[in-house]
């Protein structure tokens, strides 16, 4: 078994309004240092497998099937075990659409 | 002549019963709906995917209702040529679902925005459209977070060369100004058709505009397009 945990986000070119506003807060605040404020979701997933290999292709899988839109997003993602120890990286920029297969 | 018109329910629809009267009731069309964990559209001459809030929106609006299992039969419909439309929540089923290009991103200004819009119907070749004139001005209320269309520049040059923009917000007279924009949708735009103009999405409800009791009645020369064209 292993853990994946996958942070998506809004690609740079697309505007975030969430962000916008906790940027502009934060500046009320006084925290003018502050910028370039992005914001994201984070989804923690249990992967029931054994094969670190198929593990990681599940999480991947998972992303581009639907944990992301690929028109307005990119994701990156991390798989441990169950210690928490890391045992791979993976993001949008290494996986397509394309290449894994879809049931429809 | 009358058609069958389908009307997709999801956990969460709203709009369903609005869309089932105005086809129903106001256009005397035989209306059926169908609960999204159906697996046949039952002979169907059109499909609506109505408004609401499919899955709550978690994750992304449309993202969990697009893997429902009646939008299989809803590609497949499309794919031979089949009309369907999608009205708000619908529209986001479909850019999910790949049979419309673009996104729907959260309303620049991040307010939910419920209020009658001015849409400037901009072609009138299309099956949802064709009862139209071109520059034609509808009074149609919007009701969304999340209806700020967005579409890359190469995606976006292909909708208005192939003549897909179908809707922009405008003013009472027509015109395009940022003003009219109520949700930071590229070039304002409020609905597209796909190549084959057989699917549509807009973010804007004729079907709640279809009755003057309901405010406007000039949504529903838009589903009178799509009765006419059954014939």
């Amino acid at each position: 078994m292993f853990k994946a945990r996958i942070e998506v986000t809004l690609k740079s070119k697309i505007l975030d309004p969430q962000g916008k506003a906790i940027e502009s807060s934060l500046r009320n605040l006084g925290f003018t240092k502050l910028s370039k404020v992005r914001t994201g979701k984070n989804i923690d997933i249990v992967v029931d497998e054994p094969d670190a290999e198929k593990a990681l292709e599940l999480a991947k899988s998972a992303c581009v099937k639907l944990l992301a839109n690929p028109v307005t997003e990119e994701y990156e993602g991390e798989l441990f075990d169950m210690s928490g120890k890391s045992v791979a990286k993976f993001s949008s920029s290494n996986s397509s659409r394309s290449e894994v297969k879809v049931k429809s | 002549m009358t058609g069958k018109v389908g009307v997709v329910v999801f956990p969460g629809s709203n709009c369903d019963m609005d869309a089932y009267n105005a086809f129903g009731s106001v256009l005397n069309q035989k209306v059926e709906l169908i609960w999204h964990k159906e697996t046949s559209l039952s002979g169907v001459d059109v499909v609506v995917l109505p408004g609401g809030f499919s899955y709550g929106d978690y994750l992304r609006a449309g993202a969990i209702a697009r893997f429902s299992p009646i939008m299989t039969e809803v590609i497949k419909f499309a794919a031979k040529g089949g009309l369907v439309m999608g009205i708000c929540n619908g529209f986001q089923v479909l850019v999910e679902a790949g049979l419309l290009p673009g996104a729907l991103l959260r309303n620049a200004n991040l307010k939910f925005v419920c209020k009658q819009v001015y849409l400037r119907t901009e072609t009138t070749s299309s099956p949802f459209t064709s009862g139209l004139e071109k520059g034609q001005v509808l009074k149609v209320p919007i009701a969304h977070g999340d209806g700020n269309f967005y579409a890359d520049e190469s995606t976006l040059k292909s909708l208005e060369d192939g003549d897909q923009i179908v809707f922009r917000y405008s003013s009472l007279n027509g015109e395009i100004t940022p003003d009219s924009n109520p949700n930071g949708s590229i070039h304002n735009i409020a609905g597209i058709v796909n190549a084959r103009r057989n699917v549509l999405g807009m973010m804007p409800h004729p079907e709640r505009a279809s009755e003057q009791i309901l405010g406007s009645a000039q949504g529903k020369a838009v589903l009178k397009s799509v009765v006419q064209s059954l014939n």
